[in-house]
């Protein structure tokens, strides 16, 4: 339990004066994900530590340090857990580091993303000053939303000091289902069981077979599960974290793996390379040798967007171009919290 | 600010890219857009225009940007805080005829519509699919869903089911510089900044929406609705909490005052213990089997916490019936009084008994009434205080109260506005829940949209000035003077 909020403000302020640009770091496990800058590191991870946590308040805050894993385990004595499911990508994942990539897990589909959870937050802006945005409370309009333009933001607005996010009870009970099915098929069913009152909580399509979470009374998830004519699968739990920590076989390749997402119903995509589907459809993982371009043509035609996301071969457009108006409204906004452009510049996009 | 040319020219000039008759600049065409459900504040526009299409709206946009005309959109103008307002040199522009839903996607589960439809004709025209739209604000019926994203409406079942925010997939959005941005998609994420969460909430100052794409949810496989008393209100108070934190969330959890209740019973009759001091509607809602043990659970829960009643809604019938007391408080109250002043106030529930008990203290020291009505599942308070308009320094009293029971929310760790907004009505208030460099960085963000200020200029932010004499007044005086001046 560390507060260190003044030292990096002060720190901030002289980067400011002097120009210099600085390189946000906790955890550093998701290093791989977003364009690569070389600037001053400054490490958040020491302001670690849970501020408030009340079980019956369904929120917890805690300062951006604090890993992943702690969070985690304090909620899950209470039988709480964070409902966008979020991958850790390594031991020392922080909570500041899942807000500022914004990459939720299996439970996206059903049970919102990061964004969707995130209540409030404290951030110190590209000027040292200390800011606090949103609140404790889910229901809360007064003033603009710019706590949740810190998620995916890539530190690239503001430095998270801490952040409060929302809790979901954790399903009583959950059972894995598996039936073989080829990925139209698949993507078909999963979009017609969603627009019904089904118990699913997570879906994953690995080429072959379709793997869906049930979550409820074991009557419930028996008479889903005969209805939709799954074999169950041992160990759900350990497939899931496979899936979402990306240890899954075919995460493990040294091929460029793209973040393909699409509205969720899209058919198959014509895309060489292999590919591996979670969230109904909508998100898809293609392992690829194709050009950036290309791929972001794809993913524009289905109505949808592209992002490197390991393994890069073009570092300059990891994220899917945005059209130029929509980059002017981006440029300002940076100015805004960050006039002299010194956090995490060129994380995002190189104008950023 | 305006440059604007004389009025008769300005009508020339709209009624070239409008038909004749969707240009309003006669005093009594104008009359109807001088307040919206605020009806405290009242102010016509210099001009209203009602355009029926997109190439319309851009028309418009593009000469007030000429011209440096301010705009405030509005769609039904069912705002409880002046959010639609209009501006004395400004345009009101009335989207409520953009009313088509332009496509019901069943495969991915979104309906694509026009900024004028309303929150309800969602639902209605999704019903068939077994599908609708989650968020549902009392006004439903009437209000529109570009005012529900301006605002970012909650409604009863936003505990399970979310704010506005999370139920909206996409939208375009026309900006002061003539700019569509197309923002979010029928996919998840977004490339870039959250601006679709930005917009949400922005109360028309960062942008006009043009289109909205929302999802869909399958309507759940069951209903229960339960009613339960309590003698006191801190024993409804630590249900509400005990429920929460066993594991449930609720679809619905609404909590009433003895006052509200009583007006209740008068008006429509919904079956509440009358001497009651407090009651708790619950509705839980998912798969049959797994609601009986929910329902038994709850009920188990309730038991506990000392209630004079627990009852489970035998029928559809009387789950409507329940509801339709909590839905009818608000003109219950009005029966009983000239007029009433609605706050929206969220707190933590668990301070939720010590803000009722002080917000009656404050209501005996300003000598007004004050009925409470609350969605108690996520903490959003809706004190009514009770007045009458035509008494001399009442409304000012009224107001007054109302912002010392925002500012008592602030205290407990809330916000000034769980769903109504900042509107023209909490600018004070803002002042005391931001710092001067937030509320700077709120302009720089309406300053990255709308440099020069034309959409709904004067609303949800307040100047620094304004906050420092707020301050000052605040301190010295107790009592705001000019308290019907608006104030920018």
């Amino acid at each position: 339990m560390t507060d260190i909020r003044s030292d990096i403000a002060s720190r901030v302020e002289d980067a400011c004066r002097q120009g210099q640009a600085l390189q946000i770091l906790a955890g550093n496990t998701k290093f791989f994900y977003g364009r690569k800058i070389q600037e001053t590191p400054l490490s958040v991870l020491e302001h670690s530590g849970i501020i408030e946590y009340e079980p019956s308040e369904l929120y917890i805050t805690a300062r951006c340090g604090t890993p992943l894993n702690e969070i985690e385990q304090a909620i899950k004595t209470e039988n709480q857990i964070l409902p966008c499911e979020p991958p850790h990508f390594g031991a020392a994942a922080s909570i500041g580091g899942m807000v500022a990539a914004g990459l939720s897990g299996p439970r996206r589909a059903s049970s919102g993303a990061i964004r969707d959870c995130l209540l409030g937050v404290e951030i110190i802006n590209g000027k040292g000053e200390y800011l606090r945005f949103g609140g404790k409370v889910m229901k809360n309009v007064a003033g603009y939303d710019a706590s949740r333009l810190m998620c995916g933001a890539l530190g690239t607005l503001g430095i998270l000091m801490s952040v409060t996010l929302r809790l979901v009870p954790k399903p009583q009970h959950e059972q894995t289902i598996a039936i073989t099915l080829n990925p139209a098929d698949a993507i078909l069913k999963m979009n017609f069981w969603a627009r019904t009152p089904m118990p699913i909580t997570a879906t994953f399509h690995d080429g072959r077979d379709l793997y869906i979470r049930m979550a409820g009374s074991p009557s419930t998830i028996k008479r889903f599960a005969d209805k939709v004519k799954g074999e169950p699968i041992d160990q759900g739990d350990i497939f899931w974290t496979n899936i979402k920590e990306q240890a899954y076989d075919f995460f493990l390749t040294d091929e460029p793996l793209w973040r393909i997402l699409v509205p969720p119903s899209t058919k198959p995509l014509d895309c060489p390379g292999s590919c591996v589907m979670e969230w109904n459809g909508a998100l898809r993982w293609y392992a690829t040798h194709v050009k950036a371009p290309a791929i972001h043509s794809i993913a524009k035609q289905a109505g949808g967007h592209a992002c490197q996301f390991r393994n890069q071969i073009d570092t300059q457009q990891v994220f899917h171009p945005l059209p130029s108006g929509l980059l002017e409204i981006h440029r300002k906004l940076k100015r805004a919290f960050d006039p002299q452009g010194i956090l995490n510049p060129g994380k995002i996009y190189s104008e950023l | 600010m305006s440059t604007s040319p004389s009025l008769s020219k300005l009508v020339k000039r709209f009624c070239r890219i409008l038909p004749k008759h969707a240009v309003l600049s006669e005093k009594e065409q104008l009359y109807p857009y001088e307040c919206d459900a605020l009806t405290a504040y009242r102010q016509t526009p210099l001009i209203a225009l009602v355009p029926e299409n997109q190439k319309q709206i851009q028309a418009i946009v593009d000469i007030c940007r000429e011209l440096k005309i301010p705009i405030v959109a509005r769609g039904a103008g069912t705002s409880l805080s002046g959010g639609a307002l209009p501006h004395a040199k400004g345009v009101l522009l009335n989207l409520a005829k953009l009313n088509n839903i332009l496509e019901i996607d069943l495969d991915n589960r979104t309906a694509t519509v026009e900024p004028g439809v309303t929150n309800l004709a969602i639902s209605d025209a999704a019903k068939r699919y077994g599908l609708y739209y989650a968020p549902d604000p009392s006004s439903q019926l009437a209000c529109t869903i570009g005012g529900n994203i301006a605002e970012n409406s909650g409604g009863i079942h936003c505990l399970k089911y979310g704010l506005t925010v999370h139920n909206v997939l996409a939208l375009k959005v026309l900006t002061i510089g003539g700019e569509i941005l197309e923002l979010g998609g029928k996919q998840p994420d977004s490339p870039g900044f959250d601006l679709l969460a930005l917009m949400n909430g922005s109360e028309g100052m960062l942008g006009i929406v043009l289109q909205a794409t929302v999802k869909l949810l399958p309507e759940p496989h069951s209903r229960k609705v339960l009613l339960a008393a309590f003698n006191c209100i801190q024993d409804a108070g630590n249900a509400v909490a005990a429920i929460i934190s066993s594991g449930i969330i609720p679809a619905g959890l609404e909590m009433m005052d003895h006052f509200a209740v009583k007006a209740t019973e008068q008006y429509c009759s919904p079956g509440y213990p009358k001497d009651a001091a407090a009651i708790l509607i619950c509705e839980l809602d998912g798969f049959e089997e797994d609601l009986t043990d929910q329902v038994a659970w709850v009920q188990k829960i309730l038991n506990k916490h000392r209630p004079v009643e627990v009852r489970l809604a035998k029928d559809k019938q009387e789950e409507e019936l329940l509801w339709k007391g909590r839905k009818s408080a608000f003109p219950a109250l009005g029966n009983l009084t000239p007029d009433y002043y609605c706050m929206d106030g969220t707190i933590p529930r668990k301070h939720l008994a010590k803000t009722l008990e002080e917000i009656n203290v404050l209501s005996e020291k300003f000598g007004l009434r004050v009925a409470n009505v609350f969605h108690a599942g996520d903490g959003n308070l809706h004190p009514l205080i009770l007045y009458d308009a035509n008494q001399e320094g009442e409304l000012e009293i009224a107001e007054e109260l109302g912002s010392e029971i925002l500012q008592l929310c602030v205290k407990m760790g809330g916000t000034i506005t769980g769903e109504h907004g900042v509107g023209i009505e909490k600018l004070d208030q803002m002042c005391v829940q931001f710092s001067p460099a937030e509320l700077n960085t709120f302009h720089a963000i309406k300053s990255a949209f709308d440099e020069y200020e034309l959409l709904n200029p004067g609303k949800a932010i307040p100047t620094l000035h304004r906050c420092a004499e707020f301050g000052a007044m605040h301190v010295h005086r107790g009592r705001l003077p000019h308290a019907n001046l608006p104030r920018f």
